[in-house]
């Protein structure tokens, strides 16, 4: 029961853009085409479950043991910086065609604030092992769905006659808060 | 001296990362609920700028080129772990305002670009001066879109309310209202046509794609570039457009004036 909670919670109500604004620069740079928004978010994924699988045992296994919790955010950003290289040369060697679709995307992802911010979440919530992959992975799948979600609107945007003033980000910007009032409606889903 | 200067006016006016740049989004929409803690968050922001601008530019030679951004990512999130255990001892409201934002400044596009872009390439005192500026400028940015969000949203400036209560629109201080306010002000800035990383028509002309995820900084330079070179051609374009009329006016005249000569003769 408490993982359906923590898969609401992270998926829908508090939305990893919509609601914690995390990941806001690849939400509004990378939502051009419905495609390679999917392939970005598909990325992510991967990329934050692996992340939270790893930072997890080693936050317990070595930070904490030694009395290092103050290093979290070094040993965080770095780990993810190795991580995000070391997917991108194993999937490079073992699924080409894998990453054919996503390898663009890998580098990108370092730098995506979402990444850190929910490896750390997980440690300051006091989730366990199961608890803290599986949110990982459905903060992820709401990446996931917003950026989708914002793509398909840009994309019909596109032929709308909006205001000269509003014409590229703000419209965008626009479009992301009615998204959000929308994911509002979720709040008493928890 | 002059260049610091220059450094400053150029952070705070000229490429105001917030306004201008359009750089380190997810604090400005995150945190500035209430002027204090975009002030606030723009102030930490700007002392890890300083100090990462500053050793990184004292390392400039130390650092070997292939593995610069893991060296500027450990210096960055060093001075951000001091940073946060300062504000945890000495400003706990703060700390707790601010919440999972501060660890997060490492991954705050502005302090990589920055150091990508100038710490890396200049000498401390001009480094310490940009990355003043870009701070202050940040801190300018987040502060407006602080006030503006807390008038609207809770009648109150810095905490002193001054609307009553029956007015407040609370959307404003909740999350869509972030993504409103700053379309807003982005919208208010394309139609004075002030200069802005939004404004130039189509992204794709951006050296970067206008994707910020993928910025380093380094396109920055680039970028302005691209736009002054399209703005330089616009205006060569203008001026060729106005001396063919100017010669297309001539020639009629020239005509004109044979015309009427041939007139007269004919006469």
């Amino acid at each position: 029961m408490n993982l359906f909670v923590i898969i609401i919670s992270s998926m829908l109500v508090s939305n990893v853009v919509l609601s914690q604004f995390l990941g806001i620069c690849p939400f509004l740079g990378v939502s051009k085409k419905v495609e390679t928004s999917v392939g970005m978010g598909a990325a992510v994924t991967f990329v934050i479950t692996i992340a939270c699988m790893i930072t997890y045992p080693i936050y317990y296994g070595i930070l904490v043991p030694m009395g290092l919790e103050y290093l979290q955010t070094i040993a965080f950003i770095l780990i993810i910086a190795a991580l995000v290289q070391f997917v991108e040369m194993a999937l490079k060697k073992f699924m080409p065609a894998l990453h054919a679709s996503l390898g663009v995307y890998l580098p990108l992802i370092t730098t995506n604030c979402a990444v850190l911010g929910v490896a750390i979440n997980n440690i300051s919530d006091g989730y366990n092992f199961i608890e803290s992959v599986v949110c990982g992975i459905c903060t992820a799948l709401g990446f996931l769905i917003a950026i989708t979600i914002l793509a398909g609107i840009r994309e019909r945007i596109e032929f709308n006659d909006v205001p000269e003033s509003f014409k590229g980000t703000p419209i965008v910007l626009v479009t992301a808060s009615l998204m959000a009032i929308a994911f509002c409606g979720f709040a008493g889903l928890v | 001296m002059n260049s610091c200067t220059e450094r400053l006016k150029n952070g705070i006016i000229t490429e105001n990362p917030t306004f201008v740049m359009m750089l380190g989004m997810c604090p400005t929409l995150a945190v500035t609920s209430s002027a204090i803690n975009g002030l606030g968050m723009g102030l930490t922001t700007t002392v890890v700028l300083v100090l990462s601008n500053a050793f990184i530019s004292l390392l400039r030679k130390v650092i070997p080129d292939k593995v610069r951004i893991p060296g500027f990512i450990v210096v960055v999130a060093s001075f951000v772990t001091i940073i946060q255990l300062l504000l945890k001892a000495f400003l706990p409201f703060l700390d707790s305002a601010l919440g999972v934002y501060i660890p997060l400044i490492v991954v705050n596009c502005i302090i990589l670009g920055r150091a990508e872009a100038y710490a890396s390439k200049n000498s401390v005192l001009p480094s310490i001066f940009d990355g003043l500026g870009m701070g202050l400028g940040f801190t300018f940015g987040l502060t407006c879109l602080g006030i503006c969000r807390e008038i609207l949203g809770a009648g109150a400036i810095f905490g002193k309310t001054f609307i009553p209560e029956d007015f407040h629109i609370t959307f404003f201080v909740l999350a869509p209202g972030a993504f409103l306010v700053l379309s807003f002000l982005t919208a208010i800035q394309n139609k004075l046509k002030l200069p802005s990383a939004t404004n130039v028509a189509g992204d794709d002309s951006l050296s970067c794609g206008g994707n910020c995820a993928s910025c380093t900084g380094a396109s920055c330079v680039a970028n302005k570039g691209i736009v002054e070179a399209e703005r330089a051609a616009e205006k060569a374009a203008k001026a060729q457009a106005a001396k063919e009329a100017a010669e297309k006016a001539k020639a009629a005249k020239a005509a004109k004036a044979a015309q009427d000569a041939a007139k007269k003769k004919e006469e």
